[in-house]
């Protein structure tokens, strides 16, 4: 039913000897908003240039319409990109900042005025028009760069990050708001961050890189509920991912006790990761509990608390609304739903243990983290925001 | 308060060395050489100096010229270098200012000399010589050749600074690579052309070693004329008079150029 407009096929990049993407293959869909989500260094910017036409793969395909468009410049593809940080004309007003394509393009300056305006409206800058750039908070420089790119009716729109240097409360609404234009210009939207929150909130499909390579894509249900492997059960939300043996069909085994799960096809007696959610863990006393052990530290989270559970020296991460003190022996509950078993992967064993648990850890998963969700001081740049 | 304390020793410098003695030239192009009373007689002379103005005006004007349409592309050449490369090409062009300007300005007359290297090479084929010296063309050469590095040097540093993703979004909004250019790194550049100009033409305008060693006895400038006022004609009062309408000269011909850059840059420019 969708209709496929971009692939890549076996995508390869290769910087001085360094491999910075390892045979991607993906396709996008007409009309469909996409995400690229990973750590810094992950792949996912130069898979973007490469889409772009900023860079050329050092080997691969990459299709537009199933024509082969490795060798097409930027200036003849039909795609725009919102760049990191605007890259807005510093010598030119919002107006003439928007109309740039179009005036390229050669269109009638009425038309161009008609545009113009229509875009403006769009992301609410009416009465911006001779406004220097630099006379702009970072919000409207965002703003004029989507309207600066969306003017040209691309058939993709590549954003790179766009919300990036935005405080928190105008990223939340910058992204209702891409997602509205996106659904009311039915554009196809190819969007890259480092922001799982973001790429769960806006896309419809999520493609999770590291190291060069795609480890896992599918809608943001799939990739939250059914991770593939440690790196993306961990990069997408929290999870304790523990060491498990498939026993059977639907029976995994760890702690010494056998649960029953959802997963099968695994071989008899495979070594496996066990992931289960920190929101999935039911509380309960100790008697009644599957696995019990001793709470190790409490960080009150607003919505909830998070809990460290010291089960026989792994610790656990629990969110839970019940309050537990520190030292408190606990039970817990596991259903089958709770538990969701990956194959062993490269990444088995380098996440979800909560032994160096911090209470920062979101700042620590987010390396731009906004400064002033906690108690951290304010730094002046984020003042000046809208 | 503390900011004004560290440029302190520079205001006196400024003070000792400029301001003083600009009030002197002040004085002496207002009084008269003979009487010392105040006169506008020596500014009323100038008239007839009038040519002279406008050929170094037009001379200084052409050298700006000819620098900028050289050092433009080396400029943006650099800048477009690897880092590495772009401080070894960056020293290259700061080598010949190591060099007195004397020196290189007296190399040059070794040169073009009717009995100098070329010209001994032409004859030594049977030719006759050329007229490569003592003439306008010489003078053009000279101050092209000294003052080139501070038209390039200038240019490359607001070049390099270019952010390479304006030059990706216009590529990006469907700019081939000449438009990119007209509509993006010219307009942006322009500031390092008009510093680069008024870095070539002040001091070209004001020269007159360089038109004394190669230019011709009858064409001089109205540098060598203000230097003839101190030194042969002992006028200096008129000399004064000649100075003070030379950087009035320079400040109107700054502000033109200022003028082009502040009203929007970009509409001087369409490809």
């Amino acid at each position: 039913m969708a209709k496929e407009l971009i692939r890549l096929a076996n995508c390869r990049m290769d910087f001085d000897g360094e491999t910075v993407l390892d045979s991607i293959n993906l396709y996008i869909n007409d009309k469909e908003f996409l995400t690229l989500l990973g750590p810094s260094g992950c792949g996912k910017t130069t898979t973007l240039r490469i889409i772009g036409g900023f860079l050329q793969p050092t080997g691969g395909d990459v299709l537009f319409e199933g024509v082969r468009i490795n060798d097409v410049p930027p200036h003849k593809r039909r795609v725009n990109t919102v760049f990191q940080r605007y890259a807005l004309f510093p010598h030119l007003d919002v107006y003439d900042n928007i109309a740039f394509g179009l005036r390229i393009a050669k269109l009638s300056e009425d038309e161009i005025d008609e545009r113009v305006e229509e875009m403006l409206e769009i992301v609410s800058l009416k009465g911006f028009e001779n406004r220097s750039i630099n006379a702009l908070s970072g919000g409207q420089q965002q703003r004029v760069a989507i309207a600066r790119a969306l003017v040209n009716r691309p058939q993709v729109l590549l954003l790179d990050e766009p919300l990036g240097a935005l405080d928190l409360r105008l990223r939340k609404d910058m992204q209702n708001e891409l997602k509205r234009i996106q659904q009311a210009m039915g554009i196809t939207f190819i969007y890259v961050t480092h922001d799982q929150e973001e790429a769960l909130t806006m896309s419809d499909t999520v493609v999770v890189m590291d190291r060069g390579r795609i480890q896992q894509i599918g809608s943001p249900e799939d990739i939250y509920n059914e991770p593939k492997n440690a790196f993306v059960a961990d990069f997408i939300g929290e999870s304790n991912i523990l060491d498990g043996i498939m026993r059977d069909d639907y029976l995994v085994e760890f702690f010494g006790r056998k649960f029953k799960c959802m997963d099968a096809g695994f071989e008899k007696n495979a070594p496996v990761d066990v992931v289960i959610r920190p929101e999935d863990i039911d509380i309960v006393p100790p008697d009644a509990g599957h696995l019990c052990g001793t709470v190790t530290s409490v960080t009150f989270k607003g919505v909830h608390y998070d809990i460290i559970v010291d089960f026989r020296g792994f610790k656990w991460l629990i969110q839970t609304t019940d309050y537990q003190p520190v030292g408190a022996y606990i039970g817990i509950k596991l259903t089958p739903n709770d538990i969701h078993v990956m194959k062993k992967s490269e990444y088995s064993g380098m996440f979800g243990d909560y032994s160096s648990y911090s209470a920062e850890y979101d700042e620590i998963n987010d390396p731009d983290a906004i400064i002033g969700e906690e108690d951290a001081p304010l730094p002046e740049e984020s003042l000046n925001e809208e | 308060m503390k900011n004004k304390l560290l440029a302190g020793p520079y205001l006196v410098w400024m003070t000792i060395f400029t301001i003083i003695p600009l009030a002197i030239v002040m004085y002496f192009a207002f009084t008269d050489s003979v009487t010392g009373s105040l006169t506008f007689r020596n500014l009323v002379s100038l008239k007839q100096y009038g040519p002279i103005f406008m050929k170094s005006v037009w001379l200084a004007l052409v050298s700006s010229l000819i620098c900028l349409v050289i050092g433009y592309p080396v400029a943006y050449y650099i800048a477009g270098c690897a880092p590495h490369n772009q401080r070894f090409l960056y020293m290259l062009v700061t080598l010949p200012m190591c060099i007195s300007f004397l020196l290189r300005t007296l190399a040059w007359v070794a040169l073009l000399e009717d009995t100098g290297i070329i010209n001994s090479f032409i004859t030594s084929l049977g030719l006759s010589p050329l007229p490569l010296i003592r003439n306008d063309g010489a003078v053009i050469l000279g101050m092209v050749y000294n003052f080139l590095p501070y038209m390039i040097l200038p240019l490359y540093s607001v070049i390099v600074k270019i952010d390479p993703r304006l030059i990706e979004a216009a590529q990006d909004l469907g700019c081939n690579s000449r438009q990119v250019f007209g509509k993006v790194v010219l307009p942006l550049s322009l500031p390092g052309v008009i510093s680069g100009v008024t870095m070539v033409f002040v001091p070209a305008v004001s020269t007159f070693y360089i038109s004394q060693k190669l230019g011709s006895s009858g064409a001089t400038l109205i540098g060598d004329v203000i230097e003839s006022q101190f030194k042969a004609a002992y006028n200096p009062n008129l000399g004064a008079a000649m100075s003070l309408g030379l950087m009035v000269l320079v400040f109107i011909c700054i502000a033109l150029m200022n003028r082009f850059s502040d009203d929007d840059g970009e509409s001087m420019v369409t490809v």
